[in-house]
């Protein structure tokens, strides 16, 4: 078995890498794939909260680099699953400056043989955290918001990702609200493939339960039957996988005009398609 | 159809939605190419320039824009260039 290396990144913070990498390993995880979820983000971890991991925390990512703690030492399983999947938390007292991107690549290589997924949670930013979560990364997934400024910084992501040949990215547009992208109020996903011209590997609506579970340090794709978000990092795991699911998120949030016109009997087809439209392959 | 009826009803001003995506468009023209706003006047002044030394052209009807395909830069210039006959007319009519 050898793993494939998923990088979750987005240059600005506050998008929900974390959430995402919590969600995607819990989701993968579901589906029956051994993973490995791994916080790149050294100095302010995070990862471990988001996943309920915090208190069974021993040895960390820079304990095994520096030789203090061996690889499965630093590796937290969640017992929650029945499934195999692995939490390796970033020191708390360190700074990025404690690990090189050729450590990055040791450590994931010697990870790789025990899962089939290993996901590193990238820190925010272009600097040195940056390049270590990218060194490893065999599949590189970009987190935006339908916002201009951290449209803006994943745009300068993508052209990075290219430049360390390990393009093209794959983009998540996160936190979408249906009812102000059709009032107008916000970037639609199609705005957002075009200007990046990435492929869109899923939509994730803004969804309170997100919030919710990070409070309870359970990933709302633990429970995906509660939570649209849930739901949609779900897909996500299985596209990942190859798996052929239909961009259908956010199709559920009907907006009160569509719900009255479709029970009048007029199809409400406005919006569908757009949803429901494939981001162009990436080049 | 939200849109249609609040445009129909509401005669609001420009959706913010498109405001962003007007915005997006230059920030990601300019950071791609790494030319400032400035920059970008400077080069479509000092164009027209070269090319008015050689021919005359149409000022009002000059378009030249840095634009984005695909995260590829490309700078679109429209001139239009008045006919050789026409030129040094005082008052070109087509009379």
């Amino acid at each position: 078995m050898t793993a494939k290396v998923i990088t979750v990144t987005s240059g600005k913070g506050g998008v929900g890498k974390t959430t995402t990498t919590a969600n995607l390993g819990v989701a993968l995880a579901s589906l029956g794939k051994k993973v490995a979820c791994v916080d790149a983000d050294i100095g302010l971890r995070n990862l471990d909260v988001v996943m309920g991991l915090e208190n069974r925390i021993v040895y960390d990512l820079v304990d095994v680099v520096e030789g203090r703690a061996k690889l499965r030492q630093a590796m937290i399983k969640d017992k929650r699953l029945k499934e195999d999947l692995y939490l390796i938390p970033a020191a708390q007292t360190r700074d990025k400056t404690a690990v090189s991107p050729s450590d990055m690549v040791r450590l994931v290589d010697e990870l790789k043989p025990l899962v089939d997924y290993v996901i590193v949670d990238s820190p925010a930013g272009i600097e040195r955290g940056f390049r270590n979560a990218l060194a490893p990364a065999d599949i590189v997934i970009v987190v935006t918001n339908p916002e201009v400024s951290s449209v803006r910084d994943a745009d300068r992501i993508v052209g990075l990702i290219e430049t360390e040949n390990k393009g093209p990215g794959q983009l998540i547009v996160n936190r979408v609200k249906r009812d102000m992208v059709k009032r107008g109020d916000m970037l639609t996903p199609e705005d957002i493939i075009d200007f990046l011209a990435i492929k869109l590997i899923g939509l994730v609506p803004e969804d309170e339960r997100i919030l919710i579970s990070s409070n309870q340090g359970t990933p709302a794709a633990m429970n995906p039957g509660e939570s649209k978000a849930g739901q949609a990092f779900i897909n996500i795991a299985k596209r990942l996988t190859g798996e052929e699911v239909p961009f259908m998120e956010m199709e559920e949030e009907e907006g009160f005009m569509q719900k009255v016109l479709k029970s009048l009997g007029f199809g409400g087809g406005n919006g569908k398609s757009k949803s429901e439209k494939p981001a162009r392959a990436a080049k | 159809m939200a849109n249609w009826l609040e445009r129909l009803f509401g005669g609001r001003k420009q959706a913010s939605g498109s405001v962003a995506k007007e915005r997006l468009q230059l920030l990601l023209v300019h950071d791609r190419s790494d030319l400032t706003p400035q920059q970008v006047a400077a080069m479509k002044d000092e164009i027209l320039e070269v090319i008015a030394r050689y021919v005359e052209f149409d000022a009002e009807n000059v378009s030249i824009d840095l634009t984005s395909h695909d995260r590829e830069s490309v700078l679109m210039a429209e001139i239009p260039i008045v006919p050789a006959a026409r030129q040094n007319q005082t008052a070109p009519s087509d009379a």
